[in-house]
């Protein structure tokens, strides 16, 4: 298959939304959503429910990496994980099918309220 | 008592992950630093382990919507662990506070952008479509 200079500039852009999310979930323990999800809707258009669905499918793959690593220098905490993990999978159910029954630009304005929140999370002590 | 509050903030940012496609650490780690007193960085290595199966579940239902590529997901996600590597050893080795400042500039930017977007009367524009 001849591959078309969009596709393979598609492709990098992809690659590069990857890495990206991979350097910030590595360095402060998000999965990497808040910088792929944004990228997908600002970089490639897509849709905001699209890009969160998709941002899920790198996040699984990313954060079993980076917990990986985290093992590897002593910092995971099981018990902990669990206390939090298994009432959010409650969560994700709720979250998934509510996001289903609103409109897309308030799911990407709820985004970017989130971005604030995290700032703000971020830059006071 | 405070199992109880980390619990609730779990489930909160189980939600807000599900709704917004983000694992849902924004909440898990202040939840752990707050009420189970881990560190920063023990926090957000534990917050990471929870994030596994919330992530696999939202993607099992947006599966079901029809909202996951999953071509696009996996090259992001198989290209990502450079940049996991590259940022736990960053992690490890310089300042938090320049790390949680450099994220929040960003993060407002992104945000600025994501806000003009959605009130742009046009609306979205149209998806790149790949090959």
């Amino acid at each position: 298959m001849q591959r078309t200079p969009v596709a393979t500039s598609r492709t990098l852009k992809l690659a590069a939304i990857g890495t990206a999310g991979g350097i910030f979930s590595g360095l402060l323990g998000v999965g990497g959503g808040s910088v792929i999800v944004p990228l997908l809707i600002i970089w490639l258009g897509y849709g905001a429910r699209e890009a969160t669905g998709t941002s899920m499918m790198a996040i699984v793959v990313i954060a079993a990496f980076a917990v990986t690593l985290q093992g590897i220098y002593g910092n995971v905490d099981p018990p902990n994980a669990a206390l939090v993990g298994i009432p959010a999978i409650a969560g994700a159910f709720v979250g998934t099918a509510l996001q289903q029954r609103i409109p897309e630009r308030l799911i990407a304005v709820l985004f970017a309220v989130l971005l604030i929140v995290i700032a703000i999370e971020l830059i006071v002590p | 008592m405070s199992e109880i509050a980390a619990a609730i903030m779990g489930f909160a940012g189980g939600m807000v992950g599900g709704l917004l496609g983000v694992g849902g650490g924004v909440l898990f780690v202040p939840a752990l630093v707050i009420f189970m007193d881990e560190t920063q960085v023990r926090a957000e290595a534990t917050s990471l382990l929870a994030i596994v199966p919330v992530a696999a579940v939202a993607v099992w239902r947006q599966l079901g919507y029809g909202n996951v590529r999953v071509r696009d997901g996996l090259i992001i996600g198989a290209l990502s662990p450079i940049g996991v590597g590259i940022g736990v050893v960053t992690a490890n080795e310089i300042s938090q506070r320049a790390l949680e400042l450099i994220f929040a500039a960003l993060a407002l930017v992104v945000a600025a952008q994501l806000i003009v977007r959605a009130l742009r009367p046009d609306g979205e524009s149209p998806v790149d479509e790949g090959p």
